[in-house]
Order: C-alpha cells, then structure tokens, then sequence
C-alpha cells in the first residue's frame, strides 16, 4: 500500500515529533517548551495529512483543522500562566519554579 | 415531528449550507442533551456576568452551575429510558455514543460539578478570589468530561480531552496570590500538552492503520481483516496508553499528580480527582476494552498490567513517608488509579461496571476528603502538614468524625462504599485471570489503610496544639461535607440500587447507519 515517496512524509513527520518530545525534556525555558509542543503538534497534523492522502481519504484532513483550534487555545492558556509567574519574578526559567516537591 | 426537532431542521437548513456532494449528518438534540445544558449553561453564565458585571449577586454564579448540573442530571433519566427501550445508538453521523456508559459517566460529573460548586461558593469568598470565571470553567470542563465518556469517534474523544483539560490548566493556576497554584499550572500545562501531543499521535497512527477514526469502525475492520499495518497499529496503541496513562495519573506517568494536586486550589483538586479522572478513564474504557478489547486484548493487557502494578505500589509507598495531607491525598489518589486500572485490565463487562462503580464512589470520598482540607487549611491554605490535624477531634468532633468516615472509606473498610469498589474491581480483575495482580492490590490496600489510620490517629490521639486560629465550617461547605458521607455510607450499605445501574452501564459501539 506504501510506495517508498509517501512514506517519507510520515518519517520527516515521526523525526519532527522526537524532535519536540526531546527538545521539551532537555529545555528548562518554559516558552520553548510551548514551542516543543507545537512542534509535537504539527508533526501529528504532518501524520494525519500524508495518511489522509496515502488512505484517500478527506478524514485526515478535516482532522489538522481541530487540531489546530486546540492547539491555538493551548497556547493562549500556557501563555497567560507564564505571565502570571512572569509578574511575580523577573525571568520564567522552570528550574525556578520548584516549590513543590516530596 | 415535535416542536423542537422541528426548529432544529429549520436552523440546521439555514445556518449550514451543504457544499454539494457534503451530507451534513443529522443532529439529535436530545440525545447530547446532557452535554448541551452543561455547555450552555458555561456559556449563557459568562454572557450573563459580562453584560451585568457587578450587578450580579454573588450567590448566583454557584447556584446556576449546579442548577446546570442538576438539570443535565436529570436530561439523563429520559434518555436513559430510551436506552433501555430502544438500545445504544450513536448520534451525530457516528460520533457520539449514546449508551449506558455515556450516560452513568455523566450523572458522576454532574455529582462532581455540584460537590466543587457547594466548597468553591465558600472558598472563594475567603481567599477574595470572588469571580465567576470559576464556575464557567466548571462547567466547561464537565461538558468536556461528558464529551470524553460519549465519544464514539478518536478525534471527538480528543478535543473532549482538550476541552477538560485545557478549562483544569487554568483552575489551577487561578489562586493569584500562592505561587504555588501558579507552579502547579505552568507543570500541569507543560505536562498535559506533551501527553496531549502523544494522544494525538496514537490516533494519527491508529488512523494509518486503520483507515478510521471512529471507534465503531476500528473494531469492525479489527474484527474483519488481518490487519496489514500490525507493527503501526501498536505503535498507535501505546502511544494513546501512554497520553491516557498520564491524564488518569497512572505510575509511571505521574510525576505531575502530586504536585499539581497539592498546589490547586483544593476544592478544584478534588474535582480533579473526580471529574477528570472519570473523563481519562472513561477514555481508556471506551478505546481499549470496547474498541481494541475483542481482537487485540492480548496486546495491551499486560502494559496495562504493569501500569496497575506500578501505581498502586507507588500510590500506597509514597503517601506513608509524605507530611502534608493534601499530597498524601494525591498520592492516593495514584493508588486509587490502580485499583481503577484492574477495571479496565480486566476487560470484561463486570470490570468496566466495576470501574464506573469505583469512579463514582472515589468522586464522593475525594470531594469529602478535599472538603476536610479546604476547611483545615484556613485562608491562603497554609495548613496543610499532618501536624495541623493534631487534636482536631477535640475541637471539632464532628470534622474529625467526616474525616474519619472518608478515610476508612478510602482505605476500604466494610460498611463503605471503598470496600464494595475496591471488592468489584478485584473480582472483576480474578474473573479474567488477573489474580497477581489482584494481590498486589490487595497488599497495598493494607499499606495504604496504614496511611489512613496514620492520620486518624493523628486526629483523636494527639493534642490540639496552642494558639491554633478558630476553625469554622462554612454552610455550603457543610452540606458538600455531609452529601460526601452520606453517599459514602448509603452506597456502602445499600448499593443495589446503584451497582445494578451500574451494571447495565457497559459501553457498545454502534455502527453509524449510512
């Protein structure tokens, strides 16, 4: 069912979401964590894409446009608590905020 | 045609236009009744408080959202009358089930959403907090929650997920003044989007092997064919095990559990451990033992097994070396996940009868539990160690008695409803084969009654320390304290009523008529 062409677009897609999955883990920079996410994100709407093509089938498609809505308001969300830790202290570094623990 | 369907078509025909060649699905209203009063009522209540602003009395925004749930609590009876007549169905063109399951799940919600609405209408006032964005998000996230337990479709589960997710990030870091609310905010956010993101690739996968999104046709082909893509699906399957994993807070994806429970405000802990949980969990039932159950249940089980193992060991250890109750509470709640977890292990119809009896009871003693907290804390929270709870029975009897009936109930004492839950899930988990498991259980159910006892004793043995500020016990909060205990021993005395529901409460796929 796979011609070796397509299948490239579901490699790049897995490659982009380590990539994100790694980057979230390895920063302590909460902003470029969010950016890790997104990326996570839009890899999966890569997958859904390139499996909507491969499968003939406008599901996969519709599916990004869902996806993106949420990850809009993810991010609007993330960015509000960021601010709101923001105003307490000078810089949003996720080492600093560590007060809970046990 | 009734009156309302007929006004249903009328503005379906005007607001959607079909592209050609599009068959807009038709849309039972009142089947997603329910979750349309929970939605509404969020949004008709922002609109409401925007236009009137300070003109709003403060009492309202609590009483219209347990109105809401109240009044969805009820849209429950008449459909579940036409479940019983009529049998499950899914609704709006494949992607909402309407089952026994579905509508169980949302009558638990809808007893979540009036337990945090009773301790918010207390605890805002005190901390100054007064706004009804609280409530909005309440019932914000019930609607999600209902959306997750009805899903019939992979992506309608998503954004369900998304909706009560998304609306508990932002409770939780909604204390202004404790930088702790805000530090658990930002972790759960951080954590959350990541397994959100590993959700999502399970279904972006489970989509290429699959061909579907929608549950019901997942198992058909599942059952059907030989499934070519083998080595994608199971990589779909442990991707969402591992996004589910992390929402119901199951060891080894729990690391966010103790400090966001502890770092929420608490009546919005307990609704974690209650609504939000049943919405993971009721999740993890509806796609794996209903739509993988049949062909692949060899696959998952025994992940799942070493996911129940792991929580209720780390749950039941982990709470006896904490000191603050409130993370001792969360680390049970871990050990509670478990228990749930051989429910969903067993994958039978008695283990996911089980599981939603389990659910239901744990959304009564978390609500209870959390309850005692918020009171014992005082304003801004800062009494949460095992040595504020010194001497409590002396100063307030009646507290100390709630307090104590929860725990025991937690802790799974006969005569409460812990005992019956913890015995179903067991059972169901030995019917299936699982019987290592079972004692596993069984053994940290003794580790953590230890826990429990811990802080009993604490309660009637040691001497209320000096100088300690007066304790009130707000109204409101008064009446969720005592709907927690009386649910916990009625359901424990009496349960047929409720485990019988229960058991006609199994989720069935049904495939979308054409």
């Amino acid at each position: 069912m796979f011609t070796f062409g397509d299948s490239w677009y579901l490699v790049l897609a897995a490659i982009i979401f380590a990539i994100g999955a790694v980057g979230l883990i390895v920063r302590r920079n909460p902003l470029v964590m969010f950016m890790c996410v997104e990326l996570m994100l839009n890899a999966v709407n890569l997958t859904f894409v390139a499996f909507g093509n491969l499968l003939g089938d406008v599901g996969g498609q519709t599916v990004v446009f869902f996806v993106l809505v949420v990850a809009a308001a993810e991010v609007v969300v993330g960015l509000a608590i960021i601010v709101a830790i923001m105003r307490r202290r000078a810089e949003a570094n996720a080492d600093d905020v560590s007060l809970l623990r046990g | 045609m009734s009156g309302p369907s007929v006004l249903a078509a009328a503005l379906q025909d005007v607001l959607i236009e079909p592209a050609p060649g599009f068959e807009v699905p038709s849309i039972d209203w009142a089947g997603i009744a329910p979750n349309l009063i929970l939605m509404l009522g969020s949004i008709l209540l922002l609109t409401v408080v925007s236009v009137l602003k300070r003109r709003v009395p403060s009492w309202f925004a609590p009483v219209w959202t347990i109105s809401a749930a109240v009044a969805a609590g009820c849209a429950v009876v008449p459909l579940w009358q036409r479940f019983a007549d009529t049998g499950p169905e899914t609704l709006v063109g494949g992607a909402v089930g309407l089952d026994g399951f579905s509508l169980f799940a949302t009558v638990v919600v809808c007893i979540a959403v009036v337990f945090v609405a009773l301790l918010l209408a207390d605890y805002l006032p005190r901390e100054s907090l007064e706004s009804p964005e609280w409530y909005v998000l309440v019932l914000l996230s019930a609607s999600g929650a209902v959306t997750m337990a009805s899903a019939d479709d992979l992506i309608v589960l998503f954004v369900g997920l998304e909706i009560l997710s998304v609306a508990a990030y932002v409770m939780t870091a909604m204390h202004r003044r404790r930088v702790t609310s805000q530090e658990a905010g930002l972790k759960y956010f951080v954590l959350g989007a990541f397994s959100s993101a590993f959700l999502l690739y399970g279904i972006a996968l489970t989509y290429g092997a699959t061909g579907s999104t929608n549950l019901a046709e997942i198992q058909a082909f599942l059952a059907g064919d030989v499934v070519t893509q083998n080595a994608l699906l199971l990589g779909g399957l442990a991707f969402m095990l591992v996004g589910l994993g992390f929402k119901v807070g199951a060891v080894p994806f729990h690391s966010w559990a103790p400090d966001v429970y502890q770092g929420a405000p608490t009546p919005i802990s307990g609704y974690m451990a209650g609504a939000v949980k049943l919405g993971a969990f009721a999740a993890l039932l509806r796609v794996f033992v209903v739509a993988f159950g049949p062909a692949y249940r060899q696959e998952w089980q025994p992940l799942v097994a070493v996911l129940a193992v792991l929580s209720l060991v780390v749950g039941a250890f982990a709470a006896i070396s904490q000191t603050n109750v409130k993370r001792m509470l969360a680390y049970s709640s871990i050990n509670h996940a478990g228990f749930i977890l051989l429910g969903v292990l067993a994958a039978s119809a008695a283990g996911t009868e089980s599981a939603l009896f389990y659910l239901l009871a744990y959304t009564f003693m978390a609500a209870g539990s959390f309850a005692v907290v918020t009171v014992v804390g005082r304003t801004g929270e800062h009494r949460q160690s095992l040595e504020d709870y010194r001497g409590l029975a002396s100063v307030r009897p009646g507290l100390a008695l709630v307090f104590t009936v929860l725990l025991l109930s937690q802790a799974g004492v006969p005569l409460t409803v812990g005992f019956l839950a913890k015995l179903y899930v067991v059972t169901a988990a030995v019917e299936s084969g699982f019987d290592w498991v079972a004692v596993v259980a069984m053994l940290t159910a003794v580790v953590s009654a230890f826990m429990y006892l811990r802080i009993v004793a604490t309660m009637y043995f040691a001497d209320a320390p000096e100088g300690a500020p007066a304790l009130r016990i707000p109204a409101a909060t008064g009446v969720a304290l005592g709907l927690s205990v009386v649910g916990v021993l009625l359901l424990g005395i009496v349960p047929g009523p409720v485990s019988d529901w229960a058991n006609e409460a199994v989720a069935q796929l049904v495939v979308a008529a054409p």
